[in-house]
């Protein structure tokens, strides 16, 4: 399956943060690599939506819904930084 | 009370559909009257939900089709023919009816005239819709940065808002080119091919100039056309990207 990007979990990434988020800045845990969550790997049809680097595939981001709730998994990145 | 203490978030709200224009065989422009909306910026989209009688519920993003200044909110959706969503927008929806939407979003995929340029828009099939948004803010705000669009469809009749940008071409400084990649009319003078970086080199403005470039399409058509300005020397950093796919 192709490979959507940040924006297309903006909406997601909103609720969860309580702001916009795909202008932050990210470290991968894995590569070191820095990138803007828009531009990230977005599959939507994981169980929930996953965002990977672009450079090494390490999975930074895993949002799941879950009776109303949102749970945001992040330990994939060494740093995020709001923009 | 309620509306007050929820400012700020990103609620879903009912928007009463007022108008419906068939662009295309394929695509539907939709226009909406959402109750809260405080305004959006050219690139970003709404997310669309759908709710069926037993309860199960389908969400996709749409981007706005029309500029800040439109006083109006404008989808344009394409029919997807497996799609969970787009078939009932385009075929189904009627003027009158209400939609659950919640929006604006994001704030990767944006231009504003204060970002300048030369401002290079890069668009695939329905990509052309926030660019198309994008074109008409800059046209509402006379900014006077040189502007290029290069639209990328099948064949002519697929070609969204294409008096418009017919239009843009002839009438205003905008450089509009389109290459249809299946069918081409007689005595077509466009481009004829797919996009690959001999086209987007010939589009483009060189490196040097520095243009700020937007690329919406289907996720193999954006990496094309993203490698191909990176392989020319653009900076990374002003290549923004819009992927959509058949999800």
């Amino acid at each position: 399956m192709d490979a959507l990007d940040g924006n297309a979990i903006a909406g997601q990434l909103v609720v969860a943060f309580g702001h916009e988020m795909t202008t932050a800045s990210g470290v991968c845990g894995r590569c070191g690599g820095q990138a803007l969550l828009a531009e990230t790997n977005v599959y939507l049809r994981a169980p929930g939506s996953v965002a990977r680097c672009r450079a090494c595939d390490n999975v930074l981001v895993v949002m799941v819904e879950v009776r109303g709730y949102t749970v945001v998994d992040l330990t994939g990145f060494s740093a995020l930084e709001p923009a | 009370m309620e509306r007050a203490a929820l400012r700020g978030r990103l609620s879903w709200q009912l928007a009463t559909v007022v108008e419906l224009v068939e662009q295309t065989r394929r695509t539907k422009s939709i226009v909406l009257d959402p109750p809260d909306w405080t305004g959006h910026r050219a690139g970003q989209h709404v997310d669309v939900r759908l709710t069926a009688d037993d309860g199960y519920q389908a969400q996709r993003s749409y981007s706005i089709a029309s500029a800040p200044e439109d006083g109006h909110l404008e989808l344009t959706v394409e029919r997807l023919d497996d799609g969970e969503v787009s078939p009932y927008l385009v075929d189904d929806l009627r003027s009158g009816d209400q939609l659950e939407l919640r929006g604006p979003i994001g704030g990767y995929f944006v231009w504003e005239r204060s970002l300048g340029g030369p401002l290079l828009l890069i668009g695939g099939g329905s990509g052309i819709v926030p660019l198309r948004a994008m074109l008409r803010h800059h046209l509402a705000t006379a900014s006077d940065v040189p502007v290029r669009m290069l639209y990328s469809a099948r064949s002519l009749d697929e070609v969204i808002y294409r008096e418009e940008l017919m239009r843009a071409g002839a009438e205003h400084a905008v450089d509009v080119r389109f290459t249809l990649t299946r069918k081409q009319p007689a005595g077509w003078d466009g481009y004829a091919r797919r996009i690959d970086r001999d086209l987007i080199g010939e589009v483009a403005w060189p490196a040097g100039d520095r243009p700020l470039v937007y690329i919406c399409g289907p996720t193999a058509f954006v990496e094309t056309a993203a490698e191909a300005l990176v392989g020319l020397g653009h900076e990374p950093g002003r290549v923004r990207t819009e992927r959509f796919g058949p999800t």
